[in-house]
């Protein structure tokens, strides 16, 4: 599929090269197969259109690197927004202070939430805290036989209520004595698995808004069949208008599905993806990536590594220059804002502090703040373009202009700039020092200067 | 303008006036759609964009996907330039005529009809699918219905892998009221196949049906498990299994297709069961999959009851696909 489809994109921008920007004509082609390619991993017709106009919009315009063409960057584009859209913030369970915590699990018919019911509670088991497994399936034929099954295989205990040898059926009921039990006998979880359900099925889906009115869970989570097609839409909506879940599990990623679902799950509900499953057996469970998925959706990875590495070779390309120029004292804020774009593309202050050895640990329980390089940008963005250029022309009254465009006070410009100015001193010593050939870390110089400290709010503690 | 515009190079862009009338239609309730297109295609040999972009609509909608899409337009826009029409009424007949013939029809040797005469006894049927589509539920309906018909039937379990699954299809084949070859959970599927079908011969019973462990195509050895499983059975009965019916989830999307190649390499599949049409997935998957593989779909699923299963009608079908919109 890749040959055919980059022979189609080069086909098609071989008679505009030499064209700086994204624009309609030259991404044209390019346009249709990143659609064809949404549709056929079953990302909803609606949600593909509207998804791919979005990303063209935004892309309008923007600059085209020398070596790569404007449909290669088109799809490197789409796949970040899609890795964007498909991830945000990782969140996990919610957790009361006081447990049990209640996690009620719903979905259609099959799609797996029996397993994986039995899966978070291995995870939770081996966390080293207690869980236990609520029946609340009363109709699938041996439902609650699977699940005790599954359960004794990691040593979980299961409610569930049997009259003459048939489950009670009352799954509210047996959600609710779940959750009493859980508090007698001091279990810390409680997973409630229901039966599948039709969202058109309003006997049942009223039976699983009667079971959350009742037990008030901390957590409900929507678990869906990676393979879905276009329907995706309309249950995700449907289970989301009625239970209002706070997050989806997806399952049945071991196979080869492309799994455009998740996509149009994320566009019509916002909820995150908290958990894939992989597999039948209860260790096949693992966090959600959404880089791989939006990999597994586009099937354009080739083109996305082409664009990543020409990105790479573009930013050496600038960061010598860069190197040249704080050798000869114009190094301004532009450079400087530059830079940082760069640092923050790298990754989350968090997450970077985090692969440091020895410091990783101590990191994780403190407060970094992304933010802390806001502040900074907001005074830059403030700045005209000749201040930006020249700092040397910026005074009083355009020290307190700048301030009131970004929110800061005049104080934290001051600082900027003193900052600022040292930080070029010193950068021209290290690159004379350092020599031709050797890059310049300017990480190393936002340590030196304290970034962290400025803008008042939590610092890096670098 | 349709999602595949320039997929597929148009004689005839519309005009900007054409555009926005196209778009003035669209924006207001589908219900109008025949009585506009009355006006516009009267007498035509060409279809209009407006047309080719609601039934591109209405398929990927359906999971139809974009390559049957595109071959289901060819074909309409083919049968228009050859024989032009001059209503609406029969475009739409057309439309409906082209979808219908893509899928295969039944065979006389595996007749849908549970009274049918069946050419062998005992007549073997074996059931495959991905994990959780419904083959387990197929065959206890597929079994009540043979019953009711006034067959004997035999159920094998030859899922011995999931978490009660013999259970499970135990429970149906007392809701059927039929009987049930089993071993215990964790034994060889192909010796259950075994011993299911020489019960079958020494009992007398005239269908015989195998449930097999849910399995991803993509998984090679489960494959080659359920090749094997199928060879076994020809050893009891010569040309056992006389019908393999490989189970759709109406929900699933394109996978549907991959699934199809690889189970039909495996194990020759002669039919299609096409589960949970009663939720608001159209399971238009099969379109494509019965005119590729050259399979017809036998049986549809329509909810969870015993009572639940249908032969595949595809009039019907495609009715159901355009629902009020064609
Ligand atoms: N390959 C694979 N199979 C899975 C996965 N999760 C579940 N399954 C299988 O999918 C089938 C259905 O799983 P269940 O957990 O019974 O699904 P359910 O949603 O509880 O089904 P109902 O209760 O009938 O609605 C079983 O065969 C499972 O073994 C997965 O991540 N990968
Ligand atoms: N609504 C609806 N549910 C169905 C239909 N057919 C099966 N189901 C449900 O789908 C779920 C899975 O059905 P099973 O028969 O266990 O599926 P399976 O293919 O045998 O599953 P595995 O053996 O685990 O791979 C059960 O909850 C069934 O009740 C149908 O036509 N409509
Ligand atoms: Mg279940
Ligand atoms: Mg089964």
């Amino acid at each position: 599929m890749f040959e055919s489809l980059s022979d189609k994109i080069e086909g098609a921008i071989k008679n505009v090269t030499g064209q700086g920007r994204i624009n309609e004509l030259n991404i044209a082609a390019t346009m249709r197969e990143i659609r064809r390619a949404l549709l056929d991993a079953d990302v909803n017709y609606q949600v593909a259109r509207d998804f791919t106009d979005q990303v063209k919009e935004k892309a309008t315009g923007d600059e085209v690197l020398n070596s790569v063409t404007p449909g290669q960057q088109l799809v490197k584009i789409v796949h970040d927004e899609l890795t964007e859209l498909l991830g945000g913030e990782h969140v996990g369970i919610n957790e009361p202070d006081y447990p049990p915590t209640v996690i009620l699990v719903a979905g259609l018919q099959g799609s797996g939430k029996t397993t994986f019911c039995a899966k978070l509670a291995r995870h939770f088991r081996r966390q080293g805290r207690a869980p236990l497994l609520a029946a609340a399936d009363v109709y699938r034929p041996a439902a609650v036989n699977q699940l005790q099954k599954l359960a004794s295989e990691i040593d979980v205990p299961v409610y569930a209520r049997m009259e003459n040898g048939e489950p009670l059926q009352d799954a509210v009921r047996v959600a609710k004595e779940a959750v009493e039990e859980a508090r007698t006998k001091a279990r810390d979880v409680v997973i409630i698995d229901t039966a599948g359900r039709m969202h058109v099925d309003e006997r049942m889906m009223q039976e699983v808004t009667d079971i959350r009115d009742t037990v008030e869970p901390h957590e409900i989570l929507f678990v869906v069949d990676s393979m879905t097609g276009q329907d995706a839409v309309n249950t995700a909506k449907e289970f989301n208008e009625q239970l209002n879940f706070d997050g989806v599990v997806l399952t049945k990623l071991d196979g080869d599905t492309r799994g455009g679902a998740a996509l149009s799950i994320r566009s019509v509900v916002n909820k995150p993806i908290k958990f894939a499953s992989t597999g039948e057996t209860l260790d096949a469970l693992t966090e959600f990536y959404p880089e791989r998925m939006s990999q597994r959706i586009l099937g354009m990875g080739d083109i996305v590594t082409f664009v990543e590495k020409a990105q790479e070779e573009f930013d050496e390309k600038k960061a010598e220059k860069l190197r040249q120029k704080m050798q000869s004292d114009d190094f301004n804020f532009e450079d400087f804002y530059q830079q940082l774009q760069r640092i923050k593309k790298m990754g989350s202050m968090k997450d970077l502090l985090g692969m440091i050895p020895g410091i990783g640990k101590k990191v994780r329980n403190l407060d970094v703040d992304d933010d802390a390089f806001k502040h900074i940008e907001a005074m830059i963005l403030s700045m005209t373009i000749e201040e930006r250029l020249n700092p040397s022309v910026i005074d009083g009254s355009r020290r307190r202009r700048i301030a009131k465009g970004s929110g800061a006070r005049v104080r934290d410009v001051n600082q900027l700039l003193k900052q600022f100015k040292e930080m070029k001193k010193m950068m021209k010593s290290m690159s004379k020092l350092m020599g031709k050939g050797r890059k310049m870390d300017i990480q190393q110089m936002l340590n030196n200067m304290d970034v962290g400290k400025m803008g008042g709010s939590a610092k890096p503690p670098f | 303008m349709g999602f595949f515009d320039r997929f597929k190079p148009r004689t005839n862009e519309p005009s900007p006036e054409e555009k926005e009338k196209l778009e003035e239609g669209l924006e207001k309730t589908r219900t109008s759609f025949f009585g506009k297109l009355d006006r516009m295609v009267r007498g035509k040999d060409e279809v209009d964009d407006l047309v080719l972009d609601q039934l591109e609509e209405v398929l990927v909608t359906s999971d139809v996907g974009v390559k049957t899409t595109l071959d289901i337009i060819d074909r309409v826009e083919a049968r228009v330039a050859r024989d032009q029409f001059v209503s609406t009424k029969e475009l739409n007949q057309l439309i409906r005529e082209e979808i219908t013939h893509l899928m295969l029809d039944e065979v006389p040797e595996m007749p849908a009809d549970f009274e049918a005469d069946l050419p062998h006894t005992p007549h073997v049927v074996m059931v495959v699918g991905v994990n959780g589509v419904g083959k387990t539920t197929s065959i206890g309906k597929i079994a009540y219905r043979y019953k009711q018909a006034g067959r004997s039937v035999l159920l094998g379990a030859g899922d011995t892998f999931r978490a009660a699954a013999i259970e499970q299809l135990e429970i149906w084949a007392n809701r059927a009221d039929v009987d049930l070859i089993k071993q215990s959970h964790g034994s060889d599927p192909a010796a259950v196949a075994f011993d299911t079908l020489a019960a079958a011969k020494s009992r007398e019973a005239e269908v015989v049906l195998i449930d097999t462990a849910g399995r991803l195509h993509t998984r090679r050895g489960l494959m080659d498990e359920l090749s094997k499983v199928k060879r076994v059975m020809s050893k009891q009965i010569p040309d056992a299994p006389h019908e393999v019916l490989l189970v759709l989830d109406a929900s699933t999307g394109q996978n549907a297709i991959r699934q199809a190649e690889v189970f039909t390499e495996a194990v020759d599949v002669t039919g299609l069961v096409l589960t949970k049409l009663d939720g608001t997935a159209k399971g238009g998957i099969v379109i494509g999959v019965s005119n590729e593989f050259k399979v017809p779909v036998k049986y549809i699923g329509v909810g969870e009851g015993i009572d639940d299963l249908q032969i595949f009608d595809r009039r019907a079908f495609v009715e159901a696909l355009f629902g009020d919109q064609f």
